[in-house]
């Protein structure tokens, strides 16, 4: 497990600002004890220093995983947010888009969101924004980015893209084995 | 009754000497006659163990017994007299030891073996010896009675039609012979390498540039970039460039220092650096969200726009002259000349035609 260099520090904490905003400091900054980012096989892992002591214990070959992983970089040096990532982005994420219950199939099937199936969506939320998206019943399904503005909602039309998938609680058993 | 007596103590002393040779256990001994092996089950006496002076004394007798178990198990087995001596043939042994070194791994397979598997190609066998028709004799497959045969069978051969006449056709089978020999040495050393896992150096022509990774490439361009005599400090760079991100390529610049590895923060120390880093990149957004800005300026512009129109509809009122009567043009067409017509006065321009 290697620490972030600072660049990719940066590169991190500028992805998920885009999701969880100032809430990034909540992360870090945490009351219940330290906790950490790490990098293993380019995958971050967010665990906590008494997890990290312990995971020093194993042989590096042999350590696949310890903690949480919130992403990997890819080989053109981006960070690539994953839904094992969900459980700390929900909570914090200041831009939420709730979906319909007839809507949340296709959303776990790892599609858009269209204006049809918009159940909510957070006031002033901007175009581009990095949002998480819920279930009626306030369930996180996953996230993604809001292809339109609040505003803009308004006036759509009802087949028109709302939100951009980019990860689903479906992946779970979709993309099984390279979740780490 | 002297004699007696004195016999009787004296087979009472060799009683005392010797111990007899029945043992009795609770359990019996596991008894592997082929290793000379028994191994007794039996709880040992942990009180007598406990004791400094007995212990040594209670293990001597315990392996005594045990020996003397064995040996009668030896002796029930047939015997034979060799020389004077009595000699036994023991059984096979049952007990399995544990080998002390590791199971042999098998061998690497050489590139056409595992050719040859893939596609199913199992060897054939061929024949010591063949029968030559041309020269009527068997002709092994090697050797020198091979070569010494093929001397004879060749010691002509035709020019072939297209061929240059003066042409050594000798020399030239030769070098080809020479040439396969070398071809099969070098795939034998290269299937060692292979199964040894040593990397051994490209063999052929170098890399060009039509033929070379993307790797390559960026690699060749930071070093064709630093090979000036500042090193490149002032060379310019192309719009968009990218720090190339290859492996190692540090030592290959001249110039670069090779990275070391950053010493592990303590985990205050991290924070501070996470949160400083983090303070950054809040402080680079923008505070004023542009899009945000515009919408809520066009969404003021529209709500002033309807409070004008609220204003001076009532003013308006149903007709606007005072008669009460509908004007015969309700609403002005809009005029360019802003109402001023003069036929005299030119527009602006000439006229086009």
């Amino acid at each position: 497990m290697k620490v972030l260099s600072e660049e990719r520090t940066r590169l991190l904490f500028e992805k998920l600002t885009k999701y969880i905003g100032v809430n990034v400091k909540l992360l870090i900054d945490r009351p219940d004890g330290t906790y950490c980012f790490r990098e293993k096989k380019d995958r971050v892992y967010y665990l906590s220093e008494r997890l990290l002591h312990l995971a020093q214990t194993v042989k590096p070959d042999n350590l696949i995983s310890a903690g949480t992983c919130f992403g990997k970089f890819t080989k053109t040096n981006k960070f690539r947010l994953h839904i094992t990532a969900l459980t700390y982005l929900a909570p914090y994420a200041p831009h939420k888009i709730w979906v319909k219950p007839s809507a949340e199939q296709q959303f776990l099937y790892g599609h858009h969101v269209n204006k049809s199936g918009l159940g909510r969506i957070t006031e002033n939320t901007p175009k581009h924004q990095g949002v998480v998206i819920y279930s009626m019943g306030d369930l996180p399904l996953g996230f993604g980015v809001a292809a339109k503005s609040t505003a803009e909602c308004r006036h759509a039309d009802p087949l028109a893209t709302v939100a951009f998938h980019q990860a689903d609680i479906g992946e779970y058993i979709r993309s099984e084995e390279t979740l780490t | 009754m002297d004699i007696v007596k004195e016999i009787l103590q004296r087979e009472q002393k060799k009683n005392e000497k010797y111990k007899p040779i029945t043992v009795e256990k609770h359990l019996e001994l596991q008894i592997d006659l082929g290793s000379l092996l028994a191994s007794d089950t039996n709880d040992l006496n942990e009180k007598l163990l406990k004791l400094e002076n007995e212990r040594d004394k209670y293990l001597q007798e315990l392996t005594r017994d045990n020996t003397q178990l064995l040996l009668n198990k030896i002796w029930e087995l047939p015997t034979e007299r060799v020389d004077e001596a009595i000699v036994v043939q023991l059984p096979k042994p049952t007990t399995t030891l544990p080998r002390a070194k590791p199971v042999p791994t098998p061998k690497p397979l050489t590139k056409w073996q595992e050719f040859a598997k893939a596609k199913g190609i199992s060897k054939k066998k061929k024949g010591k010896l063949e029968w030559d028709e041309q020269l009527q004799k068997w002709v092994p497959l090697y050797g020198y009675k091979k070569s010494a045969a093929e001397k004879d069978k060749n010691w002509l051969i035709e020019v072939p039609q297209n061929a240059d006449p003066m042409e050594d056709m000798f020399a030239k089978k030769a070098s080809e012979k020479s040439e396969r020999v070398a071809k099969n040495e070098l795939q034998r050393l290269k299937n060692i390498a292979r199964a040894k896992k040593v990397k051994i150096p490209r063999v052929g022509l170098p890399v060009t540039s039509d033929k070379a990774t993307a790797l390559q490439l960026t690699t060749a361009a930071a070093v064709a970039k630093a090979s000036t005599a500042s090193l490149g400090k002032f060379q310019d760079k192309l719009p968009k460039e990218k720090e190339p991100r290859v492996k190692g390529l540090n030592e290959l610049v001249p110039g670069k220092e090779r990275k070391r590895k950053a010493p592990i923060p303590n985990p205050q120390a991290e924070k501070e650096n996470n949160l400083n880093v983090l303070e950054n990149i809040l402080k680079k957004r923008p505070k004023i969200d542009m899009e945000k800005a515009v919408s809520h300026q066009i969404r003021e512009e529209q709500v002033q726009r309807a409070e004008e129109k609220k204003n001076i509809k009532p003013a308006k009122g149903k007709y606007k002259n005072k008669s009460g009567k509908p004007s015969k043009f309700t609403a002005k067409k809009p005029k360019g000349g802003k109402g001023e017509r003069n036929p005299g006065k030119k527009g602006h321009g000439r006229k086009r035609r």
